[in-house]
C-alpha cells in the first residue's frame, strides 16, 4: 500500500487544513509568548471582540465582504493553474470603474431621473465597470502569459506596483478636486450604498455604526456564483481542466491560451467588486490605499478555504474575525500591535500554502496502520 | 533638468543600487540552483529590523549586522525546508515570509521600543558610516573634483561589499566546480542526482548563500542608508530586485548594471519631484514604475529574451 494519497476524504478536507491552522496559531501564539504577554488572554480578547458583540460581528462581516470577493479572486485563477498575485492591484484600479460613473454621470442622471431611479441605475453601471476595470488588469497578465510567454506570477506582481504608482497620480492628479488638501475625489453622493446602520434608521432602529452594508449579499452571491460557473458549466469544466491538465486539455480540444484570459478576466473582476464595496459602500470617495492588502488577504482566504466557494466564505470569515479581534486585541493590549494579523495571515499562507503536505506521511501512516 | 546636480545624483545612484545589488545577487545564487525567492523582500525587512535593534541595544553596528543577516539565513533556511524537503508551493512560501517578517518587525518592534514599529536612532559606531580613506576630507574639500570624488568614494564598507559580490558571483558561478553544480541543479536536477551529488544540500547551500546576501541588504537600509528601522522600508526593492534579475536574464554582470539602472531612477524620482523633458512635465511616478512597466515590456519578448532556469520553481522528486 503506497503511502501517499490514500487518506479518507474528511482528513483531507478537513483535519490536515485543521492541523495546519493550529500550528500557524501555535507559532503566533509564541509570538505573543516574545512579546511578554498571556497568549490566552489574547486569543479571548480576540474571540470577544469579533464575536462578543453585535458590533464585533458586523465589523467581522465587513471585512469579510471584502475578502470573500478577493478569496475568489485568487480560488478561481487557482483552479486554471494559475497564481493570481495581482489582486490586490485589481483591486485598486478598479476604483476608477467604481468611481468615474458615480462621479461623471451620476449627476447628469440625477438631474432627469428621481433619486430612486437614478441611483440603482448610477449604481449599476458603477458595478459594471468595476468588474470590467478589475477584469481588464487581470485579462492583461492572463494575455501575456497565454500569447506571450511571461509567468503570471512575475508579471501580476508588476503590475501591483504599477498601480500603486498610477493611482496616486490619478487620484492626486485628475480625481482631486482643486484647492483640496486631502488626496481624494470629491464625495460620490450620487452612487451610494447605504449600510445597514443607515438602512436600520430610516425605519426608527438603532444599531451600531459599522460599514457594513448589503454588497455582502453579493459576495455572497458571487460566491454561489461562481461554484455554479466551476461546477454546472461547460466553462468551468474548462477552467478546471486546463489546471489540472493543460496538455491534456488541449487533446480534448480546449483552447488552454483562451481559458487562461477568460480565466484571468474573471479573477480581476471578482477584484473589482472589492473596490465597489469599499469606494460606494464604505469611503464614497476614492482615496489613496483603500484596498489595505485586502488582495493579498485572498491569498490566504484562498488556501485556507481550498479553492471551494464554500471554503473561501468560511475563510473569510475567520480572517474577518482576525481582522476585527485584532483591532480590539491593539486596543486592549497596547504592547501588541495591530500588525499581528500580518504575521497571523503570513502564518497561515505559509502553512497552509507551502507547508500542507508536511503531515500527511505521517497520517497516511497512521490510517494505513488502522486499517490493517 | 539641473545637470549641475549630476554628481549628487550618480552618488545617489550608488546609495539606491547596493540593496538592490545584494537582493539581486541572493536572488541570482537561490533561482540559479532552481528555488524561486519572492521572499527576498521579507528577508532584507527582518535583517532591517533586527539589525537595527540589535545595533540600538549593543551599540555596535558590526553586532547589528551578525544578528540581521543571521535572521535571513533563518528565513531562508524556512523557505528551503518547505521548497526542497516538502517541495511545496515556492512562491507561496516565498509569499508568507514576506508577510512573515513584515507583520513580525512591526510586532516585537513596536513592543520593544514603543515606538510604534520604529527603531531607535542609531549614532556612532551602531550605525556604517562612510569609510575613513587617509586625504578624504581634503580631496573632498577641492573644488570641482571634491563633489565627484565622492560619488565613488563617500560610501560604507557595505557598498564596497555589494560591489565585490558582483565579480565574486560571476566567477564561482562560471569558473569554479561549485558553481558549475549549483546551475545544473536549477538546469537539470536529474543529471545532477544521476551525478551521485546531493541535489537538496546543493539547493541548501544556494538558499543559505541568498540568506547571507538578502541579509546584507537589509542591514545596509536600516544601518547604513537611514538610522533606523521604519515599517515597511524596504519599499518593494526586494521585488524590484526580481525584476532587475529578469531583466539581466539571469547573469550578475547584467544584474549588475540593470540595479544601477534601477537605482538611478529611484535617485532621480527622489531628487525631482516632477522633472522637465523638453518642457514636458514629468510626474515622479513614472520613474518608480518604470522598471515594472520596462520588464513587462521585456517578458511581454519586446525587447529580447528572457530564460529562466529550467527547473526553477520546481521541487525535485527522486523518481522511483
Amino acid at each position: 500500500m503506497s503511502a501517499r494519497g490514500e487518506l479518507p476524504t474528511w482528513v483531507d478536507i478537513g483535519l490536515i487544513p485543521l492541523l495546519n491552522l493550529t500550528i500557524a496559531f501555535i507559532v503566533a501564539g509564541l509570538v505573543v509568548v516574545v512579546i511578554g504577554e498571556n497568549p490566552f488572554r489574547a486569543l479571548v480578547i480576540m474571540l470577544d471582540g469579533a464575536l462578543g458583540s453585535l458590533k464585533g460581528w458586523s465589523y467581522m462581516f465587513y471585512y469579510a465582504t471584502n475578502f470573500i470577493f478577493t478569496g475568489l479572486c485568487v480560488a478561481i485563477a487557482f483552479h486554471a493553474g494559475l497564481f493570481n498575485i495581482g489582486g490586490e492591484g485589481q483591486a485598486y484600479v478598479a476604483g476608477l470603474g467604481a468611481a468615474t460613473p458615480g462621479l461623471v454621470i451620476g449627476g447628469a442622471l440625477a438631474s432627469v431621473l428621481p433619486g430612486t431611479v437614478s441611483t440603482p441605475i448610477t449604481l449599476l453601471i458603477c458595478l459594471v465597470c468595476s468588474f470590467l476595470v478589475g477584469g481588464f488588469w487581470g485579462w492583461f497578465p492572463g494575455y501575456l502569459q497565454a500569447k506571450r510567454g511571461s509567468h503570471i506570477v512575475i508579471t501580476t506582481i508588476m503590475l501591483n506596483y504599477i498601480t500603486s504608482s498610477l493611482m496616486v497620480y490619478m487620484i492626486n492628479m485628475v480625481f482631486r478636486p482643486v484647492g483640496k488638501m486631502a488626496v481624494e475625489s470629491r464625495g460620490i453622493d450620487d452612487a451610494y450604498i447605504m449600510n445597514f446602520r443607515e438602512m436600520a434608521r430610516l425605519i426608527g432602529v438603532k444599531i451600531p455604526a459599522t460599514p457594513l452594508g448589503p454588497v455582502l449579499f453579493l459576495a455572497l452571491f458571487s460566491a454561489w456564483a461562481i461554484w455554479y460557473l466551476l461546477w454546472r458549466t461547460r466553462l468551468g469544466y474548462e477552467i478546471r481542466a486546463v489546471g489540472a491538465n493543460m496538455e491534456a486539455s488541449l487533446y480534448a480540444g480546449i483552447k488552454p491560451a483562451k481559458i487562461i484570459m477568460i480565466t484571468m478576466a474573471i479573477s480581476g473582476g471578482l477584484a473589482g467588486l472589492m473596490a465597489f464595496h469599499e469606494i460606494l459602500g464604505t469611503q464614497h470617495r476614492l482615496v489613496l490605499e483603500y484596498v489595505q492588502g485586502a488582495g493579498f488577504v485572498g491569498i490566504g482566504v484562498a488556501l485556507m478555504g481550498r479553492s471551494h466557494p464554500v471554503g473561501i466564505v468560511l475563510a473569510a470569515l475567520l480572517f474577518g474575525l482576525l481582522y476585527q479581534g485584532g483591532t480590539e486585541l491593539s486596543f486592549a493590549i497596547p504592547t501588541i500591535s495591530r500588525d499581528m494579523v500580518v504575521v497571523i495571515q503570513g502564518l497561515v499562507i505559509l502553512f497552509m500554502g507551502a507547508l500542507e503536505q508536511t503531515f500527511r506521511p505521517y497520517l497516511s501512516a497512521i490510517f494505513a496502520k488502522m486499517e490493517d | 533638468m539641473d545637470f549641475s546636480l549630476a554628481p549628487e545624483i550618480l552618488s545617489s545612484t550608488i546609495r539606491m543600487s547596493v540593496p538592490l545589488i545584494l537582493a539581486c545577487m541572493a536572488g541570482l545564487w537561490s533561482e540559479r540552483a532552481g528555488i524561486v525567492d519572492i521572499g527576498l523582500e521579507g528577508k532584507m525587512l527582518a535583517a532591517a529590523f533586527l539589525s537595527a535593534s540589535v545595533a540600538a541595544f549593543s551599540g555596535s553596528a558590526w553586532i547589528g549586522l551578525l544578528a540581521g543577516v543571521g535572521i535571513s539565513v533563518f528565513f531562508a533556511l524556512v523557505h528551503g525546508y518547505a521548497s526542497i524537503n516538502q517541495r511545496g508551493n515556492q512562491v507561496i512560501s516565498g509569499l508568507g515570509i514576506n508577510f512573515i517578517a513584515a507583520g513580525l518587525a512591526v510586532v516585537i518592534g513596536h513592543s520593544w521600543f514603543k515606538q510604534g514599529g520604529r527603531t531607535p536612532q542609531l549614532e556612532g559606531a551602531a550605525r556604517f558610516s562612510p569609510i575613513d580613506f587617509p586625504g578624504r576630507d581634503a580631496l573632498f574639500a577641492m573644488d570641482g573634483i571634491g563633489r565627484y570624488a565622492r560619488i565613488l568614494l563617500d560610501h560604507t564598507i557595505l557598498t564596497y561589499v555589494a560591489l565585490a559580490v558582483v565579480p565574486l558571483s560571476a566567477w564561482v558561478l562560471a569558473r569554479t566546480r561549485f558553481g558549475l553544480r549549483l546551475r545544473a541543479v536549477g538546469e537539470n536536477p536529474q543529471a545532477v542526482d544521476t551525478a551521485g551529488i546531493s541535489v537538496a544540500r546543493l539547493r541548501y547551500e544556494a538558499v543559505v548563500i541568498a540568506g547571507v546576501l538578502c541579509g546584507v541588504a537589509g542591514v545596509y537600509l536600516s544601518t547604513a542608508l537611514q538610522t533606523s528601522f521604519v515599517r515597511d522600508m524596504t519599499g518593494g526593492r526586494g521585488y524590484l530586485a526580481l525584476t532587475a534579475l529578469i531583466f539581466a536574464n539571469w547573469r550578475a554582470w547584467p544584474a549588475l548594471f540593470a540595479c544601477l539602472l534601477f537605482g538611478f531612477l529611484q535617485a532621480i524620482a527622489n531628487f525631482m519631484q516632477g522633472a522637465h523633458f523638453f518642457g514636458i512635465d514629468i510626474p515622479v511616478q513614472v520613474f518608480n514604475s518604470l522598471p515594472y512597466v520596462m520588464t513587462i515590456v521585456l517578458l511581454a519578448g519586446f525587447i529580447g529574451k528572457s530564460t529562466p532556469p529550467k527547473a526553477s520553481g520546481i521541487p525535485y522528486t527522486k523518481d522511483r
